[in-house]
């Protein structure tokens, strides 16, 4: 009788559904994989030494830089622990502040997840079309921090200003046509918050949009129908939040579970899976979008009727404005200090979550009073993901994989920090 | 001397089919990168010449000065036959195409024999492509493709034995006359499950979306041709769009008419109609089907390779059979203006 030998297949990290730099050892029998191995590491830069040695406000950018496409949501986890542990409550407006951009960066997350997941199971016109809002997005991230990615926007006591009162617009050029320009510029001639609205009355007809392409197409759901079952007892056991859980049936949502900022005002639903595989991930995560629409435009109905600070006073923790600080020493010494020593947070460990798109994401601080975290340990929801990589992946075929890939929303930025 | 005449005669024939059928496959992958890019809200390529129009051309040029790599530890020799083997039998199948009212290279008998036997023979090129290559990802492409293409093979068989019956000859020419007429007596009226078959079958055969398992490049990468590169690498790529312009143009031969205009004998209109020569006719309905390639492409997911074969076996196979009987019993009982 012939040998039957398992096949060993390198999948990554150059490959292109690998989502970055994911490495995965397959054992295959045929097309069938028998184990999958991940590989990680690939993607690590130290971020979690690296804000050892750093004042607590330089490290917000490299928040930033972990989960890259949710980018302010990373920020907010880092951001909440610091104020836990500073005993400080940014401004109401700076709150609403930072739920609207949160939820501007699940539906900025989902956008890229949804594109990036169709084009691994092979629609490809689905990626361009989410590529389209997310430019929009991308404009709103440039317009208040100046950054369509690594805006570094969010401070501890509120967020580093407040939003702007003109919405940058596209200048001339000869690659344009003055008709063009004028469509493109249409939305653009109020403020900041005019442009959002204008954009969340947009959003819901173009998430049409890409479920005609997708929700009720058979290929899509015998690709994505019973794939990658996980019950709700697993889920939980293997630590799975966000997303990945609700798409198996289980109601947990940070946001309404352990409100912070002020969800617990706003109105909004947590859309639930029942079977736990691909295809009900996916249509959790596109309810997600239209109902992180519906919180921003309860966010652009408040803001609009408050205005108010959106930092906090205090100069012991908030730098003074740039004017005060030129006619004022007491400002100029505050400004002097907090730009060369930050600020000290008074020993203690705090640990902050938030409900970024991806799961829940929390940051674990331990300070000694220095100016410096003694440890920052970062929680990122996708490296539990991806260790149930082996257990959704056995027993399905190499193509499954890359559909596993897609719905666990992988990015490596937060997995390898 | 007469024999070299003729030599030189067939030799220009068969120039004047390969040039322009070149020709349309390089504008084939420029209308699709346009198509497709229209679809998606791009341009699509706009830099090289006047609407990028010269965009082949560069394309060509870029792939010929490439260097072709020869991965270690391949078989060198299938390596380089591998392309010519499936390039050759999609150029040769155009020998028994009618592009009009006699005008075809060889018109001989068994065309449509002729034909099915080309297109199966194009998989021994995938074939050795992914086993010489030596590498795990080619192979599982090759893999794939053999029993896609063999399964599908079958589905195809069955729909043209329905042509067949329906045209009692395999004579490309004789299949077209028979469907002579306006657009309702040709044969994707009544054999109109067969057709579905035969244009599924055929975007299954060329390896396009959503079939396009045997490179699908989000899991194999490029499966049977991912270590070629350079020249070996057009030929596939010529190869492919060769065979889709093929399948399209025997989708209009056995199924939409030929070279007949769509109002072919009627009073008023089908002499107007026929003023427009039967070339032209059969480039339209050609383009057509193309574009349903190029739409497809933008439009479908990818089926996953168990869900293909899946639907080859159980669905399509058993609609060809079905289909049979009944196209049998419509030619028994003299129907409608097709079988009288």
């Amino acid at each position: 009788m012939a040998d039957i030998r398992s096949y060993t297949m390198n999948f990554g990290p150059q490959h292109p559904a690998a989502h970055g730099v994911l490495r995965l050892v397959l054992e295959m029998e045929g097309e069938t994989i028998r184990r999958a191995d991940p590989h990680v590491g690939l993607l690590h830069r130290a971020t979690e030494k690296l804000a050892e040695s750093k004042p607590y406000n330089q490290s917000i950018g490299y928040m930033d830089r972990l989960d890259y496409v949710s980018m302010m949501c990373n920020e907010h986890g880092y951001v909440l622990a610091i104020e836990k542990l500073l005993g400080i409550t940014p401004p109401r407006r700076a709150q609403y502040i930072r739920v609207m951009f949160d939820e501007v960066t699940r539906i900025l997350n989902h956008l890229m997840w949804l594109g990036a997941h169709g084009l691994d199971v092979g629609a490809m016109t689905v990626f361009l079309y989410c590529f389209r809002e997310r430019e929009d997005l991308m404009d709103v991230y440039e317009a208040v921090s100046g950054a369509r990615m690594h805006a570094t926007y969010y401070r501890p006591g509120g967020v580093y200003r407040d939003l702007p009162e003109r919405m940058p617009q596209y200048e001339a050029s000869r690659f344009r046509s003055d008709k063009d320009l004028k469509d493109l510029n249409a939305a653009r001639q109020g403020s900041l918050l005019d442009f959002l609205e204008d954009f969340c009355e947009r959003f819901p007809a173009c998430v049409d949009e890409y479920e005609t392409l997708l929700t009720d197409n058979r290929i899509w759901k015998q690709r994505l129908v019973g794939i990658g079952v996980v019950s709700p007892e697993r889920a939980l056991e293997l630590g799975f939040t966000g997303p990945m859980l609700r798409g198996s049936g289980v109601e947990w949502d940070l946001r309404r579970k352990q409100p912070y900022e002020v969800y617990d005002e706003l109105d909004f639903r947590i859309p639930l899976g029942t079977n736990g595989d691909c295809y009900d991930r996916y249509l959790v995560r596109v309810e997600e979008m239209r109902q992180s629409c519906r919180i921003v435009k309860q966010c652009i109905d408040w803001l609009r009727q408050h205005p108010g600070p959106v930092m906090l006073g205090d100069h012991k923790i908030v730098p003074p404005s740039r004017e005060e600080m030129k006619d004022d020493m007491e400002s100029m010494i505050h400004h002097f200090k907090l730009f060369t020593e930050g600020y000290t947070v008074p020993a203690g460990e705090a640990y902050a979550a938030v409900e970024a798109p991806k799961g829940e994401f929390g940051c674990y601080l331990i300070s000694d009073g220095a100016n410096k975290p003694y440890r920052l340990k970062v929680r990122a929801p996708g490296f539990t993901h991806l260790a149930a990589m082996d257990e959704m992946a056995s027993g399905h075929m190499l193509a499954d994989v890359v559909a596993l890939i897609g719905t666990q929303d992988i990015v490596f930025g937060e997995i390898d920090r | 001397m007469a024999e070299l005449i003729e030599l030189v005669w067939i030799l220009t024939k068969i120039g004047a089919i390969l040039g322009p059928l070149i020709l349309s496959v390089a504008y084939l992958t420029y209308a699709e990168r346009k198509i497709i890019g229209w679809i998606q809200n791009r341009n699509g390529p706009n830099r090289v010449g006047p609407m990028g129009l010269l965009q082949p051309f560069a394309d060509v040029f870029k792939l010929m000065f490439k260097e072709v790599v020869l991965p270690s530890n391949a078989n060198r020799f299938l390596f380089l036959v591998a392309p010519l083997l499936s390039l050759m039998p999609a150029l040769a199948a155009w020998a028994v195409i009618p592009f009009g009212a006699g005008l075809v290279l060889t018109d001989i008998n068994a065309g449509l024999l002729y034909v099915l036997a080309m297109t199966s023979l194009g998989v021994y090129g995938v074939i050795l492509a992914g086993w010489a290559a030596n590498s795990k990802y080619s192979m599982l492409g090759a893999m794939r493709s053999a029993a896609q293409i063999v399964s599908y093979e079958i589905a195809m068989g069955f729909a043209l034995v329905g042509v067949l019956m329906a045209a009692g000859t395999m004579n490309m020419s004789g299949i077209v006359q028979s469907q002579a007429g306006p657009i309702w007596n040709w044969f994707w009226l009544p054999l109109l499950p067969l057709f579905v078959v035969y244009w599924i079958s055929g975007v299954a055969e060329t390896n396009r979306a959503p079939f396009d398992v045997a490179e699908g490049e989000s899991e194999i990468v490029a499966g049977f041709h991912v270590e070629y590169s350079g020249v070996a690498f057009a030929v596939f790529f010529l190869a492919e769009y060769a065979n889709m312009i093929l399948i399209s143009g025997l989708a209009v031969i056995l199924f939409m008419g030929g070279w007949y205009s769509p109002f072919h004998g009627l009073p008023v209109l089908g002499p107007v109609f026929d003023l427009v020569p039967d070339l032209v006719w059969f480039v339209i309905k050609v383009a057509g089907f193309l574009y349903l390639y190029l739409w497809f492409r933008a439009t479908f997911p990818r089926y996953r390779y168990d869900q293909i074969m899946r639907l080859g076996w159980k669905v399509l196979i058993p609609v060809t059979v079905v289909w049979l009987v009944v196209l049998a019993l419509m030619i028994l009982a003299g129907f409608g203006p097709w079988f009288d």
